[in-house]
């Protein structure tokens, strides 16, 4: 799921300075996950935020609603009815949402509230990590299903690096060495031999330097 | 293995049986090439030819392209330090057909240190290639006369191409596998990392040996004097991928402070001493940072001066 | 046990430290409170297991959202103590009451006052 960190309170109150109406708009899904932009979230921030301004004479109206996801047409139509009563809204939604919010409402100003990180999973709580990149050419076959494009930090195709010290990275000891796991993964498939197999050069043209991506499905589109 | 492909000198001595010997230059962090050219004519007489490393440490520098232009100016044989990490495939081989214009007869493929090492943390980095490919890369254009999108090459680049390998690295099971795939893409040399741990690197060389990998490929053994205990146990405990036995430190450690400097280079003549007789080490590659003056005498007392005619 | 306790607070009584939650002590402070202390079980005690522990991060997070906001963090904080404690908590409700005494109105109520005032 998609990987998000709530933006330090101090950015968010400069960037609404100047709104007297806003809107908390949260997202039900990844960023409920990652206990960044959810319901609970969302009233948090807009208690603290109606604190900030009551405490400084400058009183705003600040409203609350989580969307089940602001990635949809359907959910974002939901706020059409009352958009008129905001002068901005702060999505608490990833990258994906603010944008796709914004695309809606052409003349509403979108103030994004966390900052979205990375493609990761839940390795416990209040742990997320990143575990995809988003490459568009999945090589996890090859690689015992560990990805050397997200996971290792100079993304080397046939690892590891020289940097590598006792099974973590050199830029940092918290980080793993992607290519130490792979190989303690085919050894535990038994298929060290697959070590040897040059991987070839990779296109990244489906990655981020050939553009923005769409994904298109003619057979679904009546 | 005996036919050139290059006009590399550090070929044709290797391809003549000799032992070789290369060493390392850094370019300046500004524009003014006196200090390689320096640093080169230092040398010059003692080696075979001298790598310009590439950025190292992500530490902004003069390019490796720019500086080994100066030394072939010279007279000096370069060979050509090209890391992964700043570029994408359509400057490495830019740059390949550069040095290839100037008679830059060789080529090290290396990934590079990752930028947090050095002075532009927040930069990108490419790693479009990673170094093995990078070999392949090289290996292509000169072999095929190609790009890689597949447009023939006119006048294709005649670089003699090697690659490094740190035996001490982790993990240690897959050191030679890995020597085999770097040889596999075409590496026809090989300078490995800064040797302190004579034992293990003689297993490794072993395990190579007995592989056949030093039929297909020339391996050179890296070393570095060191200049004190400090610079032992900075080395020992603060790089990563670096092997210092306790018995390097503790003969350091047990010399008056203004003798280590000579101690270190006894210690470093000692093992290029030793290693010359290793059946499998073709030659010795001396890195000896900012001590670049050190180098003819290290040269000398080791046996291998003068260096070979071909 | 007919201590001398401060007159001038009000208990929430719940089951468990636990329950206490990051946004209730942010609303008791939107509504215009001068302070809030939470009061839970021994560290190590809790019949949840965990509840206290969590409700320790919890005043500690809602600390520092209210130091950002100006209301100030001080306002808030944490006691733990075994229930059969009554002294203690009279003690400890003294000492939170003199600090808060000590640091005035929250701005939160002042501008609360100030709005009504304007108002009528």
């Amino acid at each position: 799921m998609i990987i998000a960190k709530k933006k330090p309170i101090e950015e968010i109150i400069s960037e609404v300075e100047n709104f007297d109406r806003l809107l908390i708009l949260g997202c039900n899904e990844c960023v409920t996950v990652c206990e960044a932009g959810g319901k609970k979230e969302v009233e948090i921030l807009a208690s603290a935020l109606r604190m900030n301004f009551m405490a400084k004479g400058k009183e705003k109206v600040i409203d609350e609603k989580t969307l089940e996801r602001q990635c949809d047409h359907e959910y974002l139509e939901e706020i059409r009815a009352n958009i008129d009563k905001y002068d901005a809204i702060v999505s608490l939604a990833c990258g994906v949402g603010v944008q796709f919010a914004a695309e809606k409402y052409l003349t509403m100003p979108l103030i994004p509230g966390v900052n979205t990180v990375c493609l990761g999973a839940n390795e416990a709580r209040g742990l997320w990590t990143e575990r995809c990149q988003a490459c568009g050419s999945c090589i996890l076959a090859r690689t015992g299903g560990i990805c050397p494009v997200s996971r290792c930090a100079k993304r080397v195709m046939n690892g590891p690096c020289g940097g590598s010290t006792k099974g973590k990275c050199e830029i940092s000891k918290d980080v793993d060495c992607a290519w130490q796991l792979i190989v303690d993964r085919l050894k535990a498939l038994n298929k060290m031999d697959d070590y040897e197999i040059v991987a070839p050069i990779k296109d990244w043209s489906t990655d981020r330097a050939g553009g923005p991506r769409t994904v298109t499905r003619e057979d679904v589109n009546i | 293995m005996s036919t050139l492909n290059t006009n590399s000198r550090l070929e044709k001595v290797l391809k003549a049986g000799h032992i070789g010997v290369t060493s390392e230059c850094g370019p300046p962090r500004g524009s003014d090439a006196e200090e390689v050219k320096k640093k080169g004519m230092l040398i010059r007489n003692h080696v075979d030819a001298v790598n310009v490393t590439d950025n190292q440490t992500a530490m902004t520098r003069m390019s490796s392209l720019a500086a080994c232009i100066h030394l072939k100016l010279m007279g000096i044989e370069p060979v050509l330090q090209m890391v992964t990490r700043d570029r994408n495939r359509i400057a490495l081989q830019s740059d390949i057909l550069g040095a290839a214009s100037f008679d830059i007869p060789n080529i090290l493929c290396l990934s590079g240190d990752h930028q947090s090492f050095g002075d532009c943390k927040q930069g990108q980095n490419v790693h479009d290639l990673d170094s093995m490919q990078l070999v392949q890369t090289v290996r292509y254009m000169r072999d095929e006369g190609k790009f890689l999108g597949g447009d023939a090459i006119k006048h294709p680049p005649k670089l003699f191409v090697g690659a490094a390998a740190n035996p001490f690295a982790d993990p240690f099971e897959i050191r030679v596998p890995r020597l085999a795939k770097k040889i596999a893409c075409g590496a026809e040399f090989i300078q490995t990392q800064c040797v302190y741990n004579i034992d293990k690197f003689k297993e490794w060389i072993k395990r190579a040996v007995d592989r056949g990998l030093t039929e297909k490929t020339f391996i050179m053994a890296g070393m570095t004097p060191m200049k004190s205990v400090g610079m032992a146990k900075y080395m020992k405990n603060r790089v990563p991928g670096m092997d210092v036995p306790d018995e390097i430190i503790a003969r350091l450690a047990g010399v008056p402070k203004d003798k280590q400097a000579e101690e270190g280079i006894n210690i470093c003549v000692e093992h290029i001493q030793e290693l010359k007789e290793v059946k499998g080490i073709s030659g010795f590659h001396i890195m000896a940072i900012e001590w670049e003056e050190k180098v003819p005498e290290i040269v000398e007392r080791a046996g291998l001066y003068p260096r070979p005619q071909v | 046990m007919r201590l001398k306790l401060p007159a001038n607070f009000r208990i929430v009584r719940v089951p468990c430290t636990g329950k206490v939650d990051i946004i209730h002590i942010l609303r008791a402070f939107e509504k215009g409170v001068d302070g809030v202390y939470v009061v839970g079980c021994m560290e190590g005690d809790c019949h949840y297991n965990e509840g206290n522990f969590r409700a320790r991060k919890r005043v500690e997070q809602a600390k520092v959202i209210l130091d950002k906001v100006g209301v100030g963090g001080d306002r808030v904080k944490m006691f733990n103590l075994s229930s059969g404690e009554g002294p203690l908590f009279a003690q400890y409700s003294i000492e939170m009451d003199n600090k808060i005494k000590e640091m005035g109105p929250s701005p939160i109520r002042l501008a609360k006052q100030k709005k009504a005032k304007t108002a009528a």
